[in-house]
């Protein structure tokens, strides 16, 4: 279904508050997209995303609002990052929860008729409905992070990559490891609502990936991360306003999109000049990731 | 003044590890810390930076209050993928760029991961020899070194240290030991413990 450019506009003016809602999303999602990279943190992603939509559907169950069930859920689930590691090994704790989310989240969908609209919604990104209360969510999504970014940036960095240093400064660890983690769950929990599970998902997870690839560094990093991710965010919008598609599949295509020209653009960028290798160093260097 | 007093330590993780161990550190002092593999060196520097499950078993470790202290490991920094510049690197711990030798601080705006093994050991060794620190601990820190940079260690050593800083330095090197250390303080391996 194509539209005239008046359409289109009138549409946009329509839809301008879902579509910032998703644009202010969109950005936080990639910033902190490119410190799960760094903490290699995927599995813990999809499973706040995930089980936080299961929250929203519970709530939505028992008359709560959606949102608080999400978020509240999805906290919950962070908290268990750091419970003492006895009865379960801890790399398989949110794959686990992430299939648990997913199947619960689909069996209140199909036997409770109530939440079957929401259910549908979250699988598939339901950001046309996005009301003023979420746009003042993701406003809020984006202050934060960026004011938490800013604090704790370098010392989430240093925490990553001289653990040791870091242990022997005595800084204060719970805003890199529980701190990052609540915002974490949070963001994503209020993403899924508008984004989908998997719309959410893919801007944290693609953007960071393409960017680690050719960013010229990090402070570059945090700037290219959430304007590639806006740069698909607005094509899919259009594209699903203009063809009447479901957003989230859209994006998550368009992302994709995006990462088919990752290797164009580390090939243009490794074209710099760069320093003599030395073989032997580089052989037994520790550098790699394991 | 002592920075760092270590009296009859005994150190280890499980069980004790070495032998007592004694040794001071002030301000503007190399003390190096040799003996053979496994002789419970970096576990001794491991408790001295505490909180990481490495115990005193018996001994006195004493060190003076708000002391700053720099730490390098033999764990290298995982930066391989990581958009990373050298000069973002040692933003991170607020490492001084001043006085990089001549062949890697040009290269400080590239990606580490752009750089080669020699020339990223020298910088993540930069960011602690360079920190805002009073007393530095450093394991092995001549490892992963190309011969450019192992030539130039013991002169940024020195210099570190007479710019007041006391430096702990494990190292099985002894040309890089008797070039720029005060001391040298022998850790045996305690044999007589029993295993577990």
């Amino acid at each position: 279904m194509t539209h005239s450019l008046s359409e289109w506009a009138m549409q946009l003016a329509l839809f301008w508050r879902p579509a910032l809602t998703g644009a202010l999303l969109a950005a936080t999602l990639a910033l902190l997209g490119l410190y799960l990279r760094l903490r290699r943190e995927y599995w813990a992603a999809l499973a706040y995303g995930q089980v936080g939509a299961a929250g929203a559907l519970g709530a939505l169950a028992l008359g709560a609002p959606p949102l608080v069930g999400g978020i509240t859920l999805s906290l919950a689930i962070a908290g268990l990052k750091h419970r003492p590691e006895k009865h379960l090994p801890p790399a398989g704790l949110f794959p686990l929860l992430f299939v648990l989310g997913w199947g619960l989240g689909l069996l209140l969908t199909a036997n409770l008729p109530g939440v079957e609209r929401l259910g549908q919604a979250l699988f598939e990104g339901q950001l046309y409905f996005a009301g003023p209360q979420m746009l003042a969510g993701a406003a809020l999504a984006l202050v934060a992070t960026v004011a938490f970014l800013r604090w704790q940036g370098r010392h989430l960095l240093l925490a990553n990559l001289n653990p040791e240093h870091f242990r022997a400064l005595k800084l204060s660890v719970w805003p890199v490891r529980s701190g990052f983690d609540i915002l974490t769950a949070a963001v994503l929990a209020l993403a899924v609502m508008s984004l989908g599970v998997m719309g959410a998902f893919a801007l944290v997870f693609i953007p960071a990936w393409l960017i680690f690839a050719f960013a010229p560094g990090w402070r570059a990093a945090l700037i290219i991360a959430p304007l590639a991710a806006l740069l698909a965010y607005v094509l899919a919008f259009a594209l699903a306003l203009v063809y009447d598609q479901p957003f989230g599949p859209v994006l998550v295509l368009m992302l994709g999109a995006l990462a088919g020209i990752a290797p164009v653009l580390a090939k243009l960028t490794s074209n710099q000049k760069s320093a003599p290798r030395c073989q032997t160093a580089a052989r037994f260097s520790m550098y790699e990731t394991p | 003044m002592n920075l760092l007093q270590v009296e009859d330590a005994v150190t280890g993780w499980q069980r004790p590890a070495h032998r007592p161990v004694s040794f001071t550190v002030r301000r503007g002092e190399i003390v190096a810390l040799a003996g053979p593999n496994g002789a419970g060196k970096s576990t001794l520097l491991q408790a001295l930076i505490g909180g990481n499950g490495a115990r005193l078993f018996s001994g006195h470790i004493r060190l003076i209050p708000q002391t700053r202290i720099g730490v390098q490991t033999q764990h290298q920094p995982p930066v391989s993928g990581v958009p990373l510049t050298g000069a973002e690197l040692l933003n991170l711990t607020v490492a001084d760029p001043r006085g990089l030798p001549e062949w890697l601080a040009p290269h400080l705006t590239q990606r580490l991961d752009k750089l080669s093994g020699g020339q990223r050991q020298y910088l993540a060794l930069w960011t602690i020899l360079q920190a805002p620190a009073d007393l530095l601990l450093l394991d092995e820190p001549g490892n992963h070194l190309d011969r450019t940079g192992l030539a130039s260690l013991p002169a940024a050593l020195r210099t570190r240290a007479d710019q007041g800083a006391g430096i702990v330095l494990v190292s099985h090197d002894d040309e890089l030991t008797q070039a720029c250390c005060n001391h040298v303080t022998h850790v045996e391996p305690d044999d007589d413990a029993l295993p577990l």
